[in-house]
């Protein structure tokens, strides 16, 4: 096993070069100047090359790429161009934020999503389980932002329940896990879970029914095992896969969601990207990138690393 | 007998209590949704564009020559800031004497001198200056385009030297300010501490600042202009560039004060007693036309004509009346619009003959293609209003084709001017981009120079008229400055006359409050005084 992981490592290398890679190349291609983000529109053009020379943007593409790239391995991923901030403090600020609020939308996508998906499975073709599949087709179809401004007009214009936007009353720095700042969280929180509810009540649904039909289950109710028992033989079958299919969906959650991060003002690592990619802050998008590209390669290395602790057959070599 | 004996205890307690209010008032609080995505750099210069400086600018810090923005009901003007007094050398009109103001102290503690002021300029002026800071300098370099030199004349003088004679450059002092030397000492001389712990000598001073989240601002008690003292002991700017998200933090009370509610939500936040305060605003949206050789738009009537057929009252209707039609490069009111012989009026009877007269008819149209942005800060609803002005147009036989970009594309297709291969070569003769028109320089001079065809400047179509070349060039010695607007409207009646542009709508900077604000003064200006928020 610590073969495995220490390879699984060691293949996270060329992915986060070639991630980095490919999006420094994009952003070069889409049209736009980085300097947009810090010169005046009508800045003349003596000021602009004074200013790329400065941020080293004169330099030949591939020499951007090395420096950037050698600076990144000794730590060091630059500075904003836009703020003039280190982009490591701009990162790590937007991905715990992003981490907050992506694991409340995770933890309440995922059981909703299963305990959904477990009854229907069960109750296969009965009310409950057309129930979980209009849900689970909405929750993946629904427009996040469209969701999240109903969420919104319902909830804090109509009832002034619950805030409609922001990371806390004095800001995302001063965080505390009390009612007064987790009421912040609620809305964009549940906008967030609802399309990882959907998919995994799908799955899990799926497989339910499936393990049900299996010849092992008619064995086991055969050998006059409870309904009890019986369920937790299907639960560790399912879970695997159940858990591949989340740890993905926990992935694109860690990503930040730029749209439902905009609606509620939430400063995580979306809004953090939308801000970087319309100023060409490149130095902040590659970082950006970077980190979260890092967080979906840890993630998934974790997924795998658990699945042979549930089923001991998936023993990885 | 004791003194007071008789009285109630209560009546006694009464000069206690208002001893203690008097101490402990509450403080009054304005919290404002921005339409940016950051906190504008807080060193001295911000970044972001014009309307950045009402927040970080102008509040925390001063300018040698002020902008008048605690006035709505007339344009405003320059007014003494950080110098009492300016004129130019009678021998050498070059050189530009300034008077600092006395006793004045930046937050820190610390005398505003002349040492300040030459510190500020090599700041953002000379590259090899300790100082120097290449941000802020790219914010405020282009708009101090005229200044050589510099020097130190006493303690409360300053001497500018001009590159040339330039009556205008008084304009230009707004947008440099003053901050803290020995602040900048301080903190290690590093910008990004002083981007925490700014010090000017504004009316507030910063509190508090988290990137892309809040800064607060506080009442500054000691400000040196008793007659613009704030109004709020502290203001929260919040950015939330999501306009929908804006109105609903005012809706659900989160915030008092919004920037640009969208159109559609207008009756919703009039229904819900929220208040809608707009003004003039020195801002057009216009087509620039090219008139380089090859375009179509190189003949006036042609000119006249698009701009004829434009109902501008419905375009109004269409931003949901937050807008004025423009009847020039700049507003009616201001004293640089002059007395044009060409009414921008909606006229398609005589649009269609001007058409007919160039040769162009419903069988022979004239086509063209138009450079847009999709979105973005001054081109207010831009796809509904482009497609507004493509059927307009087609009405009088002008069928245009749109090229759409990102606004930051667009900025590089208008530095780079009409002739250049990115227009001329893609078949591009108009650019649709919003233009601040708050001096005379940005909304005159540097559109109608023909010096300042690109890449020199924005002068984007090439415009090139002799006689208003001289005329540019006489304002620039003319140092009175009544003399010097009605120079300036000569040249705009031409600009006009010339139909230089396609002149649709100027903005008019809405903001939404909810009715917990008592006051807010909105100049007709980017410039705004945040010291006139009353709560």
């Amino acid at each position: 096993m610590i073969f495995y992981i220490l390879k699984r490592l060691l293949y996270a290398v060329p992915i986060a070069l070639g991630v980095t890679l490919v999006a420094f190349m994009l952003v070069h291609l889409a049209p736009g100047d980085a300097l947009n983000a810090i010169a005046p529109a009508d800045a003349p053009a003596d000021v602009i090359e004074a200013l790329k020379a400065a941020y080293g943007l004169d330099r030949p593409l591939p020499v951007q790429y090395g420096l950037w790239l050698w600076r990144a391995v000794q730590g060091d991923l630059g500075t904003s161009i836009a703020s003039g901030r280190a982009v490591a403090g701009e990162v790590l600020g937007a991905v715990s934020n992003t981490l907050m609020l992506a694991g409340v939308a995770s933890l309440v996508g995922v059981l909703v999503g299963c305990v959904l998906g477990a009854l229907a499975g069960y109750k296969s073709g009965s009310a409950i389980d057309r129930l979980a599949t209009v849900l689970s087709v909405v929750g993946v179809s629904i427009p996040h932002y469209w969701l999240g401004l109903v969420l919104t007009i319902v909830f804090s214009i109509t009832l002034g329940w619950l805030p409609a936007m922001g990371a806390g009353s004095d800001g995302s720095a001063a965080w505390l896990w009390d009612w007064q700042h987790l009421q912040y969280l609620v809305l964009p929180a549940a906008t967030m879970s609802v399309i990882p509810m959907g998919i995994i009540t799908r799955t899990v649904r799926a497989l339910v029914a499936e393990m049900l039909n299996k010849e092992f289950v008619v064995a086991l109710r055969a050998r006059g095992l409870g309904e009890g028992a019986v369920f937790r033989h299907i639960a560790k079958n399912v879970a695997p896969t159940v858990l591949a299919v989340a740890g993905l969906q926990v992935g694109y959650l860690m990503g930040g969601s730029i749209l439902v991060e905009t609606v509620f003002s939430w400063p995580g690592t979306g809004f953090l990207l939308n801000t970087a990619i319309f100023q060409r802050d490149l130095p902040l998008l590659q970082g950006t990138i970077l980190i979260l590209c890092m967080f979906f390669v840890a993630l998934n290395l974790v997924v795998d690393i658990l699945q042979p602790l549930i089923d001991p057959r998936m023993v990885r070599a | 007998m004791k003194p007071f004996s008789k009285l109630p205890r209560w009546l006694l307690s009464i000069p206690l209590a208002l001893c203690l209010h008097s101490g402990l008032h509450a403080e009054t609080v304005a919290r404002y949704g921005i339409s940016m995505a950051d906190i504008p750099l807080t060193t001295g210069q911000p970044d972001r564009g014009a309307g950045a400086y009402q927040f970080t600018g102008h509040t925390l810090y001063d300018p040698l020559v002020a902008w008048e923005a605690n006035i709505s009901t007339r344009p405003g003007k320059l007014v003494a800031g950080l110098a009492t007094a300016w004129k130019p050398d009678a021998s050498d009109p070059k050189k530009w004497s300034f008077t600092l103001r006395h006793g004045v102290k930046f937050h820190d503690g610390s005398d505003f001198k002349a040492d300040a002021v030459v510190w500020n300029l090599d700041k953002v002026l000379a590259d090899k200056s300790p100082q120097f800071d290449a941000k802020q300098s790219a914010q405020v370099r282009s708009r101090i385009p005229s200044i050589a030199s510099y020097r130190k004349v006493d303690e409360y003088t300053v001497e500018i030297v001009t590159k040339s004679v330039d009556a205008l450059f008084p304009y230009q002092l707004p947008w440099f300010l003053i901050s803290s030397p020995a602040q900048w000492e301080k903190l290690g001389k590093d910008w990004s501490k002083v981007a925490l712990q700014p010090s000017g000598t504004g009316p507030f001073k910063l509190d508090k600042l988290v990137p892309r989240e809040r800064a607060e601002l506080v009442k500054n008690a000691a400000y040196w202009d008793k007659t613009r003292m704030a109004k709020t002991d502290r203001i929260v700017l919040l950015p939330i560039p999501d306009a929908m998200t804006r109105v609903n933090a005012l809706l659900s009370g989160q915030v008092d004060i919004i920037e640009t509610p969208p159109p559609d939500v207008l009756p919703q936040l009039k229904n819900g007693g929220f208040k809608l305060v707009q003004n003039v605003t020195p801002h057009v949206w216009p087509y620039h036309f090219s008139t380089q050789p090859g375009s179509p738009w190189t003949d006036i009537r042609v000119r006249k004509a698009a701009n004829l057929a434009i109902d501008r009252e419905a375009v109004v209707k269409l931003m949901g009346g937050l807008a004025t039609a423009a009847k020039g490069q700049v507003d009616a009111s201001s004293p640089w619009f002059g007395k044009p012989t060409f009414k921008l009026a909606y006229d398609l009877t005589a649009a269609r003959a001007l058409m007919a007269q160039a040769g162009y008819t419903k069988a022979n149209p004239l086509k063209a293609k138009v450079i847009i942005a999709q979105g973005g800060t001054g081109q207010m609803l831009s796809l509904p209003m482009n497609e507004f002005i493509q059927q307009s147009l087609a009405e009088i036989n002008i069928d245009i084709t749109f090229e759409v970009v990102e606004l930051e594309n667009l900025y590089l297709h208008w530095r780079s001017g009409a002739k250049s291969d990115m227009n001329a070569g893609k078949g591009i003769t108009a650019i649709n981009l919003g233009y601040v028109t708050a001096d005379p320089f940005y909304a005159i001079t540097r559109f109608a120079d023909s010096r300042y065809v690109a890449p020199n400047g924005v002068n984007w179509g090439g415009f090139n008229d002799p006689a208003v070349d001289a005329l540019l060039d006489k304002i620039r010695t003319t140092f009175d400055v009544k003399a010097q607007d009605a120079l300036l409207a000569q040249v705009h009646q031409t600009m006009v006359d010339q139909a230089l542009m396609l002149w649709v709508v100027h903005d008019t900077n809405p903001h939404a409050l909810s009715p917990k604000v008592k006051e807010f003064v909105q100049a007709q200006h980017w410039f705004q005084d945040l010291t006139t928020i009353r709560m």
